[in-house]
């Protein structure tokens, strides 16, 4: 597979193909980003960021795009995307719950949290409910101790979580979806 | 005289000074009388002779690295000034009150220290999860343009300086300065070999200074009220305050700015309202997750970054995380193993190949399934992992709370083996 790309990423034409176009919205904001870095390349997380606030997650063809339009090789900039937790290579939910599980979290009872978003949910770490509302991903420290357990979820810190919380935020937040939709 | 320059307009229960309200309470007031009365140098012996050590978790004298910066005509033109805003350590919630509560005070610093090393381009590189620091990061930049603090010949000083905000997306591992500037050029970060130092050879090989948030929100203090009251402020042999934070099992949680120098007691007890009830103080971790255990006979010691030295932990980040009689130390390592193992860049084999050993052995033993050669597979690693062993600190930090576990709570361990199970899960 790994021989499959780079051959495609050598043959450029095949790799334009395959890109998807990137929106104005995309290129207007990656094109600031360039304008506060002497290179290129150090463009490509932040690049990567701003196709994700418009598509969801980081698609081949959307990784495609970004490399050619940052000049770079694809493998580099997936090897950065990778690198980083906050960069989805695959679809998520629509809300997506990043949840502490680090030492403080933890000795303020996380790990009951997230078998209570297990029993209720039925997702655990890494995975999406069946209806593609919320999505579980573990995530180092979010630097807010005193206030543990916390998770961050719709640009919200969420503190003091309690499975009535929990339960509280979860019909909120379906809810919402709901209205949207 | 102010007694808390880090923290003096911080209140979380309303929104932080915007720039006029910042300047009001006598904030840049430092940065413009440092542009008309100063030249880098006497910046430089100033902070210098103040004492302020990096509060980033290593300590290191602020102005003695600064000194290392190439100066005069000869020098690069082009330097740079970074503020590691990445706080990540685990049990570490400090700099997220200062960018949250006083951002202008972040950017006074910065001003500071890009004069010092005459850097007119300086990144700030924050977590991608402190959202609301961003916000409060990007009005405050605006704000410092429109008045003129940012951009060229600010206050006619002839010194340029631009401030540009890099959010990254979340990876222990930029903490350490060389692989935060690996990430801010748009790599892998993982860390450099040094040397070369980054004040030399940093971002796109230019000098370059990586400063935590904290570090550089001292430095409109120093400049504005000079050494003596700096040095003041502390009540032992360290100069200033410091902010310290205490989680875990207690009654009041929560992130205080006090004299370095303050006992330990008077932390926990005092300001963090002691154990809550039905729970005994069994140890902590004094600075983030890759300190030392301490235990409850040395709360008398002071919070100093010698004093912590010599008890056999490190002061770092000057935030504890409390270790209760009803939470398993096993466990709690195992935590913070898991953490280590998971944040590992992996670009050496002792790091990347043992910490996933490690975490491995200690969730087996949490499940029960511990046996007794594995107490000296974990005492080995001490060694493979330790200082000088790997390519950075992560790895010697992941050890400092697995060693002291396994020496003051070594029955802890072994009472998994014997009993094939974790007491505390009973």
């Amino acid at each position: 597979m790994q021989m499959t790309t780079d051959a495609l990423i050598a043959t450029t034409g095949a790799a334009r193909t395959m890109a998807r176009p990137l929106s104005a919205e995309e290129k207007q904001e990656i094109d600031h980003e360039l304008t506060l870095y002497p290179d290129k390349r150090a463009v490509g997380l932040e690049a990567l960021k701003i196709v994700q606030k418009h598509q969801g997650w980081v698609s081949d063809e959307s990784m495609l795009a970004v490399a050619n339009y940052l000049e770079m090789s694809v493998h580099e900039l997936d090897g950065v995307a990778t690198f980083f937790n906050l960069i989805f290579r695959r679809p998520t939910g629509r809300n997506v719950m990043l949840f502490c599980n680090s030492v403080s979290c933890w000795i303020m009872g996380c790990d009951s949290i997230r078998l209570h978003l297990n029993n209720t949910l039925g997702i655990d770490y890494g995975e999406t409910t069946a209806d593609g509302e919320f999505t579980l991903i573990p995530v180092p420290c979010l630097g807010d101790c005193d206030k543990a357990p916390v998770m961050l979820m719709a640009g919200e810190q969420q503190r003091h979580l309690t499975p009535e919380k929990i339960d509280r935020l979860v019909a909120q937040h379906r809810l919402t979806g709901a209205t949207q939709k | 005289m102010i007694t808390r320059p880090l923290t003096k307009n911080i209140d979380m229960q309303r929104a932080p000074f915007d720039c006029a309200q910042y300047q009001e309470s006598g904030g840049y007031a430092g940065v413009t009388r440092m542009y008309r009365n100063m030249a880098p140098a006497d910046v430089l012996e100033l902070v210098k002779s103040s004492g302020l050590k990096g509060r980033g978790g290593a300590g290191f004298p602020t102005g003695l690295k600064w000194s290392f910066v190439p100066m005069g005509d000869d020098a690069p033109k082009t330097k740079y000034l970074v503020v590691n805003a990445d706080e990540m350590e685990p049990g570490t919630f400090k700099d997220r009150l200062l960018l949250e509560g006083d951002p202008h005070l972040l950017l006074e610093g910065m001003m500071i220290a890009a004069y010092t090393i005459q850097a007119n381009t300086a990144y700030i590189f924050l977590r991608g999860e402190y959202l609301k620091a961003e916000t409060l990061l990007r009005q405050a930049i605006h704000e410092a343009h429109q008045q003129g603090l940012l951009g060229r010949d600010i206050l006619n000083s002839g010194f340029n300086l631009e401030i540009i905000l890099h959010t990254s997306a979340g990876r222990y591992i930029c903490g350490e300065e060389t692989a935060l500037l690996n990430a801010l050029e748009g790599k892998r970060a993982n860390p450099r070999a040094k040397p070369p130092f980054p004040q030399v050879s940093g971002l796109w090989g230019k000098p370059t200074i990586v400063n935590n948030v904290e570090t550089l929100c001292n430095l409109p203090g120093i400049v504005n009220y000079g050494v003596d009251w700096y040095k003041g402020l502390g009540l032992g042999n360290d100069a200033g305050t410091k902010l310290f934070g205490v989680s875990g099992r207690v009654n009041n949680p929560g992130c205080w700015e006090l004299p370095l120098g303050t006992p330990i007691r008077e932390l926990l007890e005092g300001h963090a309202g002691g154990m809550s009830e039905g729970y005994t103080l069994r140890g902590f971790l004094p600075g983030g997750g890759s300190t030392d255990f301490l235990l409850p006979t040395h709360l008398d010691l002071t919070l100093d970054y010698d004093v912590i030295g010599k008890a056999g932990s490190r002061l770092a980040t000057g935030t504890m995380i409390v270790l209760d009689d009803r939470t398993c130390p096993v466990g709690m390592v195992g935590n913070l193993m898991r953490f280590f193992s998971h944040e590992s860049c992996g670009w050496c084999t002792p790091c990347r190949d043992g910490l996933p050993w490690l975490d491995a052995i200690l969730a087996r033993m949490e499940e029960g399934g511990g046996r007794i050669e594995d107490m000296d597979i974990l005492h080995e690693h001490l060694d493979y992992l330790g200082p000088g062993r790997t390519f950075c600190a992560l790895a010697p930090g992941a050890m400092a709370p697995l060693g002291s576990a396994l020496r003051y709570f070594r029955e802890d361990f072994e009472s998994h083996i014997s009993a094939g199970a974790c007491p505390w899960h009973k």
